[in-house]
């Protein structure tokens, strides 16, 4: 019953078959002023999610990935400055919305699910509270309605007893469970969109494992779009259909996971990949691969790649211009460096760090 | 070095005899305390120059066990013997020159109001016996080993990196020259390129200083690179130990198998694995009777709700499971 209200039609542009755009971002600015001038996090960042694929924003602490979902979701601290050439949503230009249609499009349209559950639950509300709130807000339903697909979804996202949880409060769940919660309170309104920030990084692997299995199931049986934000190359490589390398604010490569782990291109995503030990494929004891040095501040504007002050391959064309995408070694596959080719080639010599 | 495998007359350098360990957990104001078995009858062996990697999901006793190792808790029953002396017969500080620690998180684990010279200095200086200046030529020694900057001497914690303070709080645990190191999720709030940074130091430590390692790690890809023993902890309770390769090959426990199959290796097309492991997370304060784990396990047998199983033997290891016990199962098909 409740799973005819699951997707809500007739909104934006309508169905389109498979490839249905969902999200449009293009040339995303995120700047915020700090003590020593202007902090800019996100620079020029351009993707687009198709209904029914996941994207994967991945990269380390610091490279935007967050402040670039949250400026989708317009959930920015207010004194940080958002432009965008494109920000739009099933067709709607989120730029132009106002606060208040924004509102009606956040949980509604676009939902969003955080590393934390516990900092995103309120405390002081039970389980059924807050999930019926997220429909009632948005939806002219009633209150058992809300209820009812509350515990459907529940139920949907695998937490025995649906009914029972309702009166609960977060603190009486595990953190599993309350991400499953926080699943579901985004599931509420059937949106098109989900924004997943890290939303198993704070969990065992085997729950993580469960609730991955869990979000690609249903963002498979909704057909919706899903961002997923890690810095777990293997969460991306089994989840992602495409997938956005991001360095320093900016995109370092962009293609189909199977692309991207097929012919990483750019030398921080073969440096991220040549970091991590994979069973079966490293050799105990053998040293891991490294990125020495640390993600450069992005206070004030940057001269060249960013990615030059750690890669073994730089030169000194690369810290001269400034350095755009270009075409990668496969289609709609995109690589921030001018060096790619050669270093496919193996042509490329780690150069010495050249001193300045 | 020596090696640890042959015959084996060699004393272990750290024994855990049938420790437990539990505590009282309050309830509420009106409500009886009850009793919570964080760690229930765990025997373990570590000989010197081994890695052992030891698994388990949060809230299973590996940090319980490792303090208790450490000698910071006392266990409520058992025994463990660190060098083949009881632990309850050696001074404080000299458990602290054979076993130190590093921690999860290099932010909260460094005092903020010292210097990185400090705190590396302050456990030569807990020993006493070297003078200032031999403490601060140590200290630099050290640094330079961990590949921190001498240069750094002087700064603050709040002033260094991630990868920087792991770096300080390694330095710390190995300026005594300690003959083994208990680490308790050392990169788990690193990055990735961080993370191999840490990783390689500690196998170059371990080789070039002959340490042995307890590695604490819910992360298998690492206890795979690192380990060559692989223990299992489910609940208060060791369930699998088995041989690196031998794990990795096949783990014989459900538990085991359900870890393995959560690594998340970078092949794309694979998928996100079905664990088969349900929605029944583990509550140390409800223990279930029987096997711990029959509430999740995907192959329960009737007889594991109500019999605990025993350790089985197995090659190199054993495992505490009804499937590898041949009696139970010959009666359970009769």
């Amino acid at each position: 019953m409740s799973k005819t209200c699951l997707r809500h039609g007739g909104r934006g542009t309508g169905v389109h078959g498979m490839s249905e755009r969902i999200l449009t971002v293009e040339d995303l600015r995120v700047a915020l002023p700090v003590p020593a001038g202007t902090l800019n996090a996100v620079q020029g960042v351009s993707f687009h999610v198709d209904r029914g694929e996941t994207l994967c924003i991945v990269g380390e602490s610091g490279c935007g990935k967050t402040l670039t979902a949250l400026a989708v979701m317009d959930l920015l601290p207010s004194r940080a400055e958002r432009t965008a050439a494109r920000l739009e949503l099933e067709g709607s230009d989120l730029t132009r919305l106002s606060e208040r249609a924004m509102a009606d499009a956040r949980g509604n349209r676009m939902a969003m699910i955080f590393q934390e559950p516990m900092t995103s639950l309120n405390p002081a509300y039970t389980i059924g509270n807050q999930l019926e709130e997220a429909l009632l807000r948005h939806r002219r339903v009633s209150r058992r309605q809300a209820r009812e697909r509350a515990v459907y979804l529940l139920d949907r996202v695998g937490i025995t007893a649906a009914a029972s949880r309702l009166g609960q409060y977060p603190h009486q769940l595990s953190g599993g469970l309350r991400q499953r919660v926080m699943i579901a309170m985004a599931l509420m309104c059937g949106p098109s969109l989900i924004l997943a920030d890290e939303p198993t990084t704070a969990l065992d692997v085997t729950i993580q494992a469960q609730i991955l299995h869990l979000l690609a199931e249903l963002q498979r049986e909704l057909a919706m779009g899903l961002v997923l934000i890690t810095h777990d190359l293997g969460i991306v490589a089994r989840i992602a259909t495409r997938v956005v390398v991001m360095y320093a604010g900016q995109v370092a490569e962009i293609g189909s996971a199977a692309a991207v782990f097929a012919h990483p291109a750019h030398p921080y995503t073969q440096g991220l990949l040549a970091c991590i030990p994979v069973p079966g494929r490293t050799r105990r004891g053998d040293h891991l691969g490294t990125i020495p040095g640390l993600v450069p501040s992005l206070v004030g504007e940057m001269q060249g790649c960013h990615f030059a002050g750690r890669c073994p391959h730089a030169v000194e064309a690369c810290r001269r211009t400034e350095i755009v995408l270009e075409a990668g070694p496969e289609a709609d596959h995109l690589v921030r460096c001018i060096r790619h080719e050669e270093i496919a080639r193996g042509v490329a010599q780690p150069v010495a760090e050249a001193a300045p | 070095m020596s090696s640890a495998a042959g015959s084996s007359v060699t004393v272990p350098l750290l024994e855990a005899r049938n420790v437990s360990r539990t505590f009282r957990v309050s309830r509420g104001l009106f409500k009886a305390r009850r009793t919570l078995g964080a760690v229930d009858g765990v025997s373990l062996s570590v000989q010197p120059g081994e890695v052992l990697g030891l698994v388990g999901e949060s809230g299973c006793g590996k940090t319980t066990l490792a303090r208790m190792l450490l000698g910071l808790l006392p266990p409520s029953a058992g025994e463990i013997r660190i060098d083949g002396r009881p632990v309850g017969a050696l001074d404080r500080r000299d458990v602290a020159a054979l076993i130190q620690p590093v921690f999860q998180d290099p932010y909260s684990s460094l005092n903020p109001r010292k210097s990185v010279g400090a705190i590396i200095a302050l456990p030569l200086r807990v020993q006493g016996g070297c003078d200032a200046a031999t403490r601060r030529a140590r200290v630099e020694e050290m640094m330079e080993r961990v590949g921190l900057p001498r240069t750094l001497y002087d700064n603050y914690p709040s002033q260094l990196s991630g990868g920087q303070r792991q770096r300080v709080a390694i330095a710390r645990a190995l300026i005594n020259r300690p003959r083994m190191v208990i680490c308790d999720e050392p990169t788990s709030a690193l990055d990735v390129s961080v993370q191999s940074q840490i990783l390689n130091l500690l196998q170059d430590l371990r080789r070039d200083l002959g340490l042995t390692y307890l590695l604490i790690s819910h992360n298998l890809a690492v206890v795979e690179h690192m380990a060559t023993r692989v223990a299992v902890m489910y609940l208060g309770r060791i369930v699998e130990e088995a041989e690196t390769e031998r794990f990795f090959a096949g783990p014989r426990h459900p538990y085991g198998e359900a870890l393995l199959a959560s690594v998340l290796t970078p092949e794309p097309g694979l998928g996100v694995p079905e664990t088969h492991l349900g929605a029944a997370y583990p509550d140390p304060l409800h223990m279930p009777a029987g096997c711990r784990f029959h509430p999740r396990c995907a192959r329960v047998m009737p007889h594991c709700r109500t019999v605990p199983p025993k350790p089985i033997v197995a090659e190199g290891g054993f495992v505490e499971c009804h499937l590898w016990d041949s009696r139970m199962q010959q009666g359970a098909a009769a």
